[in-house]
């Protein structure tokens, strides 16, 4: 890592990058910083309104700040739920990936397809495959009794939200678990069983701490993939019952094209940006504390 | 642990358990509405396909497909080219500003879409670029670019440093040694990449869906137009969505061998 040369013209390799990513970045994010400072009348005609959007939308008492509130939480609260399911589920789950033979690469591929299906494909399986008339996981539920019904019960709703989510995007748990599993020596386990060591206690001592950068870039990727979490709930329960799945993509998404709110659209916008920007930080930094302990 | 055999059975109960929603979509896609509607059945006792054929026979799905995977191709092929240098770039040297440039690429893969949606609308359409395939291609590089130099940094990595200096006395001249060398070392991570290219552009629907409005349209707006037109045509929607599930099932066989490396690198 020292011996890297400095060479400034290395920017010339990164300009391309530079180019496509600003181009598809920072325009758009300046026409967003440009709506939330100004109000218009209509006709194209914007006037300069200062911070006053953003004091409506961090202001709970306004109609539009206890929105964003309410959206906020119930994201977050969302984001939570299922980091708390999908990683010791991914983990205990890659644990299980045979690691030899004919096995493997069919556990892989069948682990994968889920992530490979496009968000409106998965939402309209999961709005059949929920539904208690024609819908395997509608009717058992119901057949079991239980009150089950997507498109009423606040309840349902969310767990059915959750449940796509860890079917979704356990995967990618399992295969960064996995990779990682896969990275530890063997000397490693050969000591454990000459010690004698139980299988938890090679789980806890081994494996968990191995395990530790592949599970914070696992938690990053899927808290910002749960963060912004949009396609799923739009088609299954199109944010409701009420509002009780109206994440905050959804939200932002419904007063920037629905309603054409520019104003509070754009400051709810940057809001929303700078949250995942700071969290994005947080992870970067904890990453990188982790990467050069390793390197010592 | 060769002798546990509790973790395969959950883990082949887990894969089923995967499984069911897809097959559940497949055993839909067999069968006729009227079939549907007329009660729960494990499997399609009648099976037909006819549902595909009308896909098939309808132009607008056709070129639907067309678009998606059109787009899809244009970003993986964009992102992958560009990232290359910028890739070798960062692991090979270091530059004024390098640390937070890599920082600020990867805070574009965090970018939620939404944000984006409005801002990129206006954009496409001042530049009359709107409706068009290259507006999707060019919107998904937003996340696709930094994701690429990201996991390509980390093949790069794994190249010796030997090797471009041994090029380099040998009277290799830059180009040349990238070209013909380089690159074969990296062939599979070019590989890894492009697969999650592919996936992330091709499962991304809320932007194309926003940024296409009549002739480039994708099979997701298709598909969600699909919904009203045809008063829930269960049948219908199942087997569009059987068929999109058949690219990202046949790239996903060809790289399997090295998925798990591309992810043991902890870059996705």
């Amino acid at each position: 890592m020292i011996d890297k040369p400095i060479n400034n013209r290395a920017w010339l390799f990164v300009l391309p990058v530079l180019a496509f990513v600003m181009f598809s970045s920072i325009i758009p994010a300046m026409t967003v910083v440009n709506y939330s400072i100004q109000d218009t009348l209509g006709e194209n005609n914007f006037f300069w309104n200062g911070d006053a959007w953003f004091r409506d939308l961090l202001n709970p008492s306004t109609e539009i700040g206890a929105r964003f509130n309410d959206a906020l939480f119930r994201t977050l609260a969302f984001s939570f739920v299922c980091l708390a399911i999908e990683i010791p589920l991914g983990i205990a789950m890659a644990l299980c990936v045979p690691r030899r033979g004919w096995a493997v690469g069919i556990s892989l591929v069948i682990v994968a397809l889920p992530m490979l299906i496009p968000g409106v494909v998965v939402g309209t399986m999961w709005q059949i495959f929920t539904r208690e008339d024609i819908g395997l996981f509608g009717a058992a539920l119901t057949g079991l009794g239980i009150h089950y019904n997507v498109t009423q019960d606040a309840v349902s709703a969310w767990v059915t939200i959750v449940v796509i989510d860890v079917w979704h995007w356990t995967p990618l748990v399992i295969l960064l678990s996995y990779a990682g599993l896969r990275a530890i020596p063997d000397a490693y386990y050969q000591a454990a069983r000459i010690d004698g060591a139980s299988r938890w206690a090679v789980f806890v001592n081994i494996e968990l701490p191995k395990l530790q950068k592949v599970l914070v870039i696992a938690a990053l990727l899927r808290f910002m993939q749960t963060f912004m979490i949009y396609t799923e709930p739009f088609i299954v329960t199109g944010g409701g019952p009420g509002s009780a799945t109206t994440f905050l993509s959804i939200d932002l998404d419904k007063i920037a094209l629905g309603q054409v709110d520019l104003g509070n659209a754009a400051s709810m916008s940057l809001v929303y940006y700078l949250i995942t920007l700071t969290v994005c930080w947080v992870f970067f930094t904890i990453m990188n504390q982790l990467e050069r302990r390793r390197d010592v | 642990m060769r002798s546990s055999v509790a973790p395969r059975l959950i883990f082949v109960a887990y894969l089923l358990v995967l499984m069911l929603p897809i097959y559940w979509l497949i055993n839909m896609s067999l069968r006729t509405n009227d079939d549907i509607m007329s009660g729960l059945a494990l499997f399609p006792h009648h099976p037909t396909l006819i549902k595909f054929f009308e896909i098939f026979d309808d132009p607008t799905w056709v070129h639907a497909f067309g678009v998606s995977l059109s787009y899809v191709a244009i970003n993986t092929v964009i992102s992958v080219v560009v990232a290359l240098p910028a890739a070798y770039a960062f692991n090979r040297y270091r530059f004024i500003g390098d640390k937070h440039l890599f920082f600020w690429l990867l805070t574009n893969l965090m970018a939620p879409a939404a944000v984006f949606a409005m801002p990129f609308f206006q954009l496409y359409y001042a530049i009359g670029l709107f409706d068009t395939i290259w507006a999707v291609a060019l919107a998904h590089c937003l996340f696709n670019v930094p994701l690429a130099v990201w996991i390509l940094e980390g093949f790069v990595s794994g190249v010796p440093r030997e090797i471009d200096e041994t090029a380099a006395i040998d009277g290799y001249s830059f180009p040349r040694f990238f070209i013909r060398i380089f690159l074969p070392l990296i062939a599979n991570g070019i590989g890894v990449t492009a697969f999650f290219c592919f996936m992330f552009s091709w499962v991304e629907t809320l932007l194309a869906t926003t940024l296409t409005s009549a002739h480039a349209l994708p099979f997701a707006a298709v598909m969600t137009r699909a919904y009203s037109a045809s008063g829930m045509d269960w049948s219908l929607l199942s087997a569009a969505g059987v068929l999109t599930m058949i690219p990202g099932a046949v790239v996903i066989w060809f790289v399997r061998n090295h998925i798990a490396k591309g992810f043991a690198l902890g870059r996705v």
